[in-house]
């Protein structure tokens, strides 16, 4: 019977056409207008590394100023300083640690016609790259004992090496990095990270960056501070020194702790490490540490935007606009199919099989608006990608889930709305018009 | 087969009530050709309506076919209607975007027959009423006789015990309207009981019986009615 239905309901949308157009574009409209801005909050707010989202932690400690929070209500600094960077990853407490920052630098390629480039710079620890399971195309990253003493060694991205060695295996190979020459000791495959959650301070939604170098290189090389650095109390003294060793913060810190326990005793740490420190004059607000894993960091930091977050139920009621446009044309459509019904009614159909032959039409009509929706999204989100260029580059495109969801929306919307009309056309009393047709 | 006993059916609005049958009674037997007649709004449409299951009635007992109709859900009003009775309107109420096949197919669906089987019904239907070669065209390619033939076959596609006409010849011409009518005459020779509604006279006295409803009241007519109708009022009945 499902067949039948279904052939009736084609024909049936033949039969108006410019009826029916209208309430496939009016679902369209409706459905691509929503999954444009669903899709963007859907990839915004997506677990970047689920498998142990749950393992990563962010550390905050709260080491600003006595007489305000660093940012209300009562929340500590989003990033650390360098002492702090220094002396937990000195302490190493945790099974997999990184503090890092970002910075960035001009790299030489060595062919007579390559020209120099500014290139993103990430500063870590040897943890990084397991903790944050970093794909590497050719080598690995470098031994612990880079760190501490101070390799010129690098990683670098895919696009990096294409860009410097033509994407060759450049292990082993020398680069040439702010001045320096840093041997490579790994390139990373593609990484896309949506968000680029380790660290969401600047740019939760740019690309990974094209080179990774021991984070000690900064005080080595006086690299500059990248992304926010902010400070409540003013560095005490002059020059580069000075201002690494003040209270400004521009560091960013991860743990990986296993379990529960591992987190109690790293926090029991954190807070052990805090009065420590208070004994030095430092830290005068009351302990107030966190350990914020990766889900519960983006959303601390707001990573989907609120605004991004008003689009998306602003076209919602958008959509619904359209739905209740597409109750009055079915209205309109099945009171035109009254003496149908009436003549169905009297050769033997229940209103049960109007009802699903109805649900069916209004099903197909529903299935076309969501591909027709899907196609309009399509659309928005690339005019959101001329518009923001490379910024959202990571954030618009439609998966297969979302494809799904399109269509299933538009489905159970249509079907929705598609109730009040089809049950008016089933009580349609079948006597008034088989006389009148 | 069809009796209705003190059926009563009252249409309200906010201001009126009308009472379109009023203790209507009649039995029709197997195989009958009845024929029934009265003047505008006496309640003969009304009448066809509650036999054909169309529309509820208020009180007394309808039974068809040995059933009391009274109290079914509208499931089994539908399946007692797809089984037993088919249905002539005066306007064919064909589907204008399904051809001829299909539209006789219509009441077969409901059926649940399958497919070989619905073929075969709706290939004898259109052959009784002469249209076998013609499955594929649309209603609107054919002519008032011709699509009322149309309704005919679909009516009886499935085989019903009755046939419910409303005025089956009021929008054809003489010439096919007595060509319609020999249809019928043919179809209840061989065995299908016929209740027709009309205002033509000479329609009705092809019939092999005549009422005529007034008020929402049954009066029996003679056997072969003229113009001057002879009422028996009230006959009892059954």
């Amino acid at each position: 019977m499902f067949t039948y239905y279904l052939r009736l309901a084609l024909k049936s949308i033949k039969r108006n056409p410019i009826l029916s157009a209208l309430m496939i574009t009016a679902i369209g409209l409706g459905i691509g207008a929503s999954m444009t801005t669903v899709t963007v909050n859907y990839l915004m707010s997506a677990n970047p590394i689920p498998h142990k989202s749950e393992q990563l932690f962010y550390v905050q400690l709260d080491s600003w100023s006595q007489f305000e929070p660093a940012r209300e209500p009562n929340e500590p600094p989003d990033q650390i300083t360098w002492t702090e960077a220094t002396n937990l990853m000195q302490a190493k407490k945790a099974y997999r640690q990184s503090a890092m920052a970002s910075t960035g630098g001009v790299i030489e390629p060595k062919g007579q016609d390559e020209k120099p480039f500014m290139a993103s710079i990430r500063l870590a620890f040897a943890d990084f790259f397991p903790m944050f399971d970093a794909p590497f195309l050719y080598g690995s990253g470098w031994p612990d004992s880079s760190d501490d003493n101070r390799d010129y060694v690098v990683v670098i991205s895919k696009a990096t090496n294409e860009r410097v060695f033509g994407g060759e295996n450049s292990v082993g190979r020398t680069i040439r990095i702010v001045g320096e020459n840093f041997r490579v000791v790994g390139v990373l495959d593609d990484w896309l990270l949506v968000p680029r959650f380790y660290d969401v301070t600047t740019g939760a939604f740019d690309e990974t960056e094209e080179v990774f170098m021991p984070f000690y290189m900064k005080q080595e090389l006086e690299l500059t501070n990248g992304g926010n650095t902010n400070c409540w109390k003013t560095p005490e003294g002059e020059g580069f020194t000075a201002f690494l060793q003040s209270e400004c913060v521009n560091y960013q810190m991860w743990v990986e702790l296993r379990n529960d326990n591992e987190k109690a005793q790293y926090m029991d740490f954190l807070n052990n490490y805090v009065n420590e420190q208070k004994t030095l004059g430092r830290f005068a607000r009351p302990l107030n540490n966190r350990l914020s894993n990766v889900m519960q960091w983006m959303e601390n930091q707001q990573v989907v935007a609120d605004d991004a977050q008003i689009m998306m139920w602003v076209s919602f009621m958008f959509l619904l606009v359209c739905l209740l446009n597409t109750i009055g044309l079915l209205l309109a459509k099945f009171t035109g199919k009254a003496a149908e019904i009436g003549l169905r009614r009297a050769v033997g159909a229940s209103k049960t099989d109007l009802f699903i032959q109805h649900l069916v039409e209004t099903a197909c009509i529903g299935v076309a608006g969501g591909i027709l929706g899907l196609g309009l999204a399509y659309l928005g989100l690339e005019g959101i990608k001329s518009l923001y260029g490379e910024f959202v580059q990571n954030l618009v495109g439609l998966d297969l889930t979302m494809m799904v969801s399109a269509i299933l929306l538009a489905l159970i919307s249509s079907i929705l709305a598609g109730m009040y009309p089809t049950w008016r056309a089933c009580n349609i009393a079948p006597a008034s018009q088989l006389k009148s047709q | 087969m069809l009796t209705m006993t003190d059926v009563k059916k009252v249409f309200r609005t906010d201001l009126v009530e009308t009472h379109a049958l009023r203790d209507f009674n009649l039995q029709v037997d197997e195989g009958e050709f009845v024929a029934v007649t009265g003047p505008s709004g006496s309640g003969k449409t009304t009448f066809l309506n509650i036999a054909g299951l169309l529309e509820t009635f208020e009180g007394g007992t309808y039974q068809l076919d040995g059933q009391n109709v009274s109290h079914l859900n509208d499931k089994q009003r539908s399946q007692l209607r797809n089984e037993k009775i088919g249905f002539i309107f005066q306007s064919f109420n064909l589907i204008p975007d399904l051809n001829l096949f299909d539209n006789v197919d219509v009441p077969l669906r409901y059926r649940g027959f399958k497919s070989n089987q619905r073929k075969k019904r709706i290939e004898e239907s259109l052959e009784l009423v002469g249209l076998a070669n013609r499955m594929k065209h649309l209603p609107s390619q054919l002519s008032g006789g011709q699509q009322q033939r149309v309704a005919i076959a679909r009516a009886l596609a499935g085989n019903p015990r009755f046939l419910l006409a409303d005025e089956p010849t009021g929008n054809l011409d003489t010439k096919m309207a007595l060509s319609v009518l020999e249809l019928l005459k043919e179809i209840n020779q061989q065995g299908t009981t016929i209740v027709m509604v009309t205002h033509d006279q000479h329609l009705a006295s092809q019939a092999k019986r005549n009422i005529y409803v007034r008020d929402g009241q049954v009066s029996e007519l003679t056997d072969t009615p003229d113009s001057s109708i002879v009422a028996i009022n009230q006959t009892a009945i059954g």
